[in-house]
């Protein structure tokens, strides 16, 4: 027993064991939050699935159960831990305390549960797209800090080539731009070897100041060259008959539809094409892809462009996906959430893909909080999704690392 | 030996004059660039011919912009009291730069910082001595408080400050958002989010207070608390022990490890640096140019600092004159979008433009056809991986 031990310990790194540890806390505090505050409120929340079934929670025995649950796990985990089933434990307790925080919300009413998990899916579209660009871009060695400014201006995009031509045109306006902003960040870092830091953040103010000043010195006097009807939502056949996946995966806009495919291709070919490898090379060393016949500079203008594209679509989400006209500053940070799910991610896709669908939960915990009363001031739960990215990042993601090469500029000698 | 420091002095007399006409030449860049989207805006002077009125807008506008920020006693006030929170800021972020570490919370520490300082500002009643140092004071504490988190959070676990600020960030609207309607801060006789007034002995007295008959002179003595600050960060950065493992940290945390420097120290410490003059930012706004706080006294302030340290490679002096150019640019640009029609927002794209040609001197080089020294920017942080 002990000679085991002696051997498999060693294996576990102190900051494993400390992950280990805090994910126990949190069980416990979870649990704990779930007696004293969602236990509360008596009252039973329905939960509409589909138009003919409203799934009843009772919320204060549910929250009550679960907080018992969340205790008992979170002691398990602490005095022996689940080991490599910890993850799973972890994703079935948030999800089930989210169930049991809306519940709590909603007693003694009801809400469209499946409507929320819809607006979920369509809220992270944007920080998906955007979030695969910054991939793309930093797997080949550039730090990409733009995406808040490719998004923004290809939205500008979008919105007045779509007004003007019709939402197929004002996509591929909103791509025009996005390339053409990435094309400033791969010029700039690539040839002229500026810090990438620089020239990301400015160009995130380039295309602030830029649709800005354009919204207000054109826009509002030609308001016709900003105003189309947004795509409509799109139900795949067969897909979309499935009760509830039906409605919140597959009844979306092409956006959506364009983001999944996003996520399966960079995935595919960042890990199973030569591409993918080559990529991947000129991130980490790409002295020693370069020195074995990889065209260093070539692809990473490539992938910089492609980003961009990608970037593009994210950005014609604003007006041609969601509300049919341009705002100033209308992606109001989105890009840097995007950002910050390139590193909650850990610069690979399908992680990306989640830490996006987590903002995009919130955002839509959101709207429907804005007209549920719970007696919590509003703020408190607006600031959640933050505070849980916060405390997920400390506690579970920890210390991230990025492509090694990513930030500096390439010498072919 | 002798010469040898001579022509030492003689090369750097050159590096700098180069750097100089660098900067000017990027301006000058900018302003062009700038022009011709001034003048392929204007859809419905282009319409009817009158190509030639486009080009007189663009004198007028940037005529303005001179005038507005440089031309009058009114003017320069106003580029100072812009300038004030951009200094301040802009410290805040270089001096986390200087450590590797990417501050974009600037926003919500100054936010911290604001609501402590005002707390300090209108349930205090003199006298102003007293009060104002303890208000300011309190607005660095606040600041320095909230800098901490993320500082603590990345030496004990790791987490990435970009993350961890943004999202503080985010949460510092909310909090000031909440505490402007609790009744500890709310005006007694308002609904809205907004704060009571600070008392008269506590605001930051006005630099022109001398001259009674102009009240238009708005710029306060928040201007001297940034100036110190820069000379502070000066003295700290180049003089102190402190301040050289800052940068050695910075320049390469490995060594800096194994040089033996408490690196997770310096990463709280550094972070709450940045965090105390953000929340000088703060209470400069809160005490000297508003008066009460509302639910958006930061502003974009923390995010333009992000670009006025970039631009002033973070040093002290650079970092104090690209927010002066930057403060300078924004009462330029209220001047300019009152005297014609060009939106305020040709600045934050001037910024922009300034900021990239003068990190891209191969590009000036190329422009203007001239011999500029590789001043580069160097590399602003460690990157985001680290």
């Amino acid at each position: 027993m002990s000679t085991v031990d002696a051997v498999v310990a060693p294996l576990i790194s102190a900051e494993q064991r400390k992950q280990a540890r805090s994910v126990g806390f949190t069980l416990v505090v979870l649990g704990i939050v779930a007696a004293f505050v969602l236990g509360n409120r008596p009252g039973d929340a329905g939960f509409k699935l589909v138009d003919s079934y409203i799934f009843v929670i009772p919320a204060q025995p549910f929250a009550r159960i679960l907080a018992l649950v969340l205790i008992a796990l979170g002691a398990a985990q602490l005095l022996k831990g689940f080991g490599k089933w910890t993850n799973v434990v972890l994703s079935i307790a948030a999800a089930t305390f989210v169930i049991s925080f809306l519940a709590w919300a909603a007693s003694g009413g009801s809400f469209s549960f499946t409507g929320m998990l819809q607006d979920t899916v369509t809220r992270s579209v944007p920080i998906i797209l955007g979030a695969i660009a910054g991939i793309l871009c930093e797997r080949s060695g550039i730090i990409n800090i733009a995406i808040e400014g490719q998004l923004l201006g290809s939205a500008f995009a979008g919105a007045v080539v779509g007004s003007l031509f019709g939402p197929w045109a004002g996509i591929l306006g909103a791509i025009a731009m996005g390339v053409g902003l990435s094309a400033i960040l791969a010029v700039f870092s690539i040839r002229y070897r500026v810090d990438q830091v620089i020239v990301g953040f400015a160009i995130n103010f380039f295309a602030l100041g830029l649709t800005s000043f354009l919204a207000a010195r054109v826009l509002t006097e030609h308001p016709d060259y900003n105003i189309l009807s947004p795509l409509r939502p799109i139900a795949l056949p067969l897909l979309s008959d499935i009760p509830v996946i039906g409605v919140v995966l597959f009844t979306q806009t092409l956006f959506a539809y364009f983001a999944y495919l996003a996520v399966a291709i960079a995935t595919w070919s960042l890990y199973h094409t030569k591409w993918g490898l080559r990529t991947r090379a000129i991130g980490e060393y790409p002295k020693a892809a370069g020195t074995l016949g990889v065209d260093v500079i070539k692809l990473r203008y490539r992938n910089v462009l492609i980003a961009g594209a990608v970037a593009g679509v994210g950005g014609a989400w604003w007006p041609i996906g969601m509300v049919g006209r341009f705002d100033q500053n209308i992606t109001n940070g989105r890009g840097f959430i995007a950002l910050a799910a390139v590193i909650f991610g850990r610069w690979h896709p399908v992680g990306a893909l989640s830490a996006a669908l987590v903002f995009g939960l919130a955002e839509a915990i959101q709207l429907k909080m804005s007209n549920l009363d719970t007696g919590i001031p509003s703020e408190f739960l607006l600031m959640a999704p933050y505070l849980v990215t916060l405390v997920v990042v400390a506690g579970f993601v920890g210390r991230s690392r990025g492509p090694k090469a990513a930030g500096q500029p390439y010498d072919a000698q | 030996m002798k010469i040898v420091v001579t022509l030492r002095k003689i090369a750097e007399r050159i590096a700098r004059t180069s750097s100089f006409r660098l900067t000017l030449l990027a301006v000058l860049s900018a302003m062009v660039v700038g022009a011709f989207i001034i003048i392929f805006s204007d859809i419905n002077k282009l319409q009817n011919g009158d190509i030639l009125g486009a080009i007189k807008t663009v004198g007028s506008a940037y005529w303005a912009l001179v005038v507005g920020s440089f031309g009058s006693l009114r003017a320069i006030s106003a580029t100072i009291n812009s300038a004030t929170p951009l200094i301040l800021c802009g410290v805040s972020v270089a001096v986390a730069f200087k450590a590797g570490l990417f501050n974009i919370g600037a926003t919500g520490q100054m936010l911290a910082g604001g609501m402590a300082a005002l707390w300090v500002g209108f349930a205090m009643d003199g006298p102003g001595f007293v009060q104002v140092p303890l208000a300011v004071l309190a607005g660095a504490l606040g600041g320095a408080a909230y800098g901490a988190i993320p500082g603590i959070l990345k030496a004990r676990t790791g987490a990435h400050e970009v993350i961890t600020t943004i999202m503080l960030n985010n949460m510092a609207g909310f909090l000031v958002l909440w505490l402007l309607k609790t009744n500890l801060y709310q005006r007694e006789d308002r609904t809205d989010p907004i704060s009571k007034l600070v008392t008269a002995p506590g605001h930051l007295p006005r630099l022109f207070g001398f001259m009674n008959d102009r009240p238009d002179l708005v710029a306060h003595a928040g201007f001297v608390v940034a100036l110190l600050a820069v000379i502070v960060y000066s003295w700290f950065l180049n003089r102190s022990t402190t301040g050289f493992e800052f940068r050695a940290f910075g320049m390469n945390a490995d060594a800096a490890q194994y040089a033996g420097m408490h690196t997770k120290r310096l990463t709280v410490m550094a972070m709450m640096f940045a965090g105390a003059f953000a929340g000088l930012a703060g209470s400069a706004e809160v005490l000297g140019t508003y008066g009460y706080a509302s639910q958006n006294f930061a502003g974009n302030i923390g995010y333009d600092a992000i670009a006025i340290a970039l631009l002033g490679r973070s040093t002290p002096l650079g970092t104090l004159f690209a927010a002066l150019l930057f403060g300078a640019l924004q009462a330029g640009g209220r001047q300019m979008q009152a005297n014609t029609d060009v939106p305020i927002d040709l600045i934050v794209m001037l910024r922009a433009l300034i900021v990239m040609f003068i990190a891209a001197p191969l590009l000036i080089k190329a422009i203007w056809r001239i011999k500029v020294e590789p001043t580069s920017l160097g590399q602003a942080f460690r990157g985001q991986g680290s």
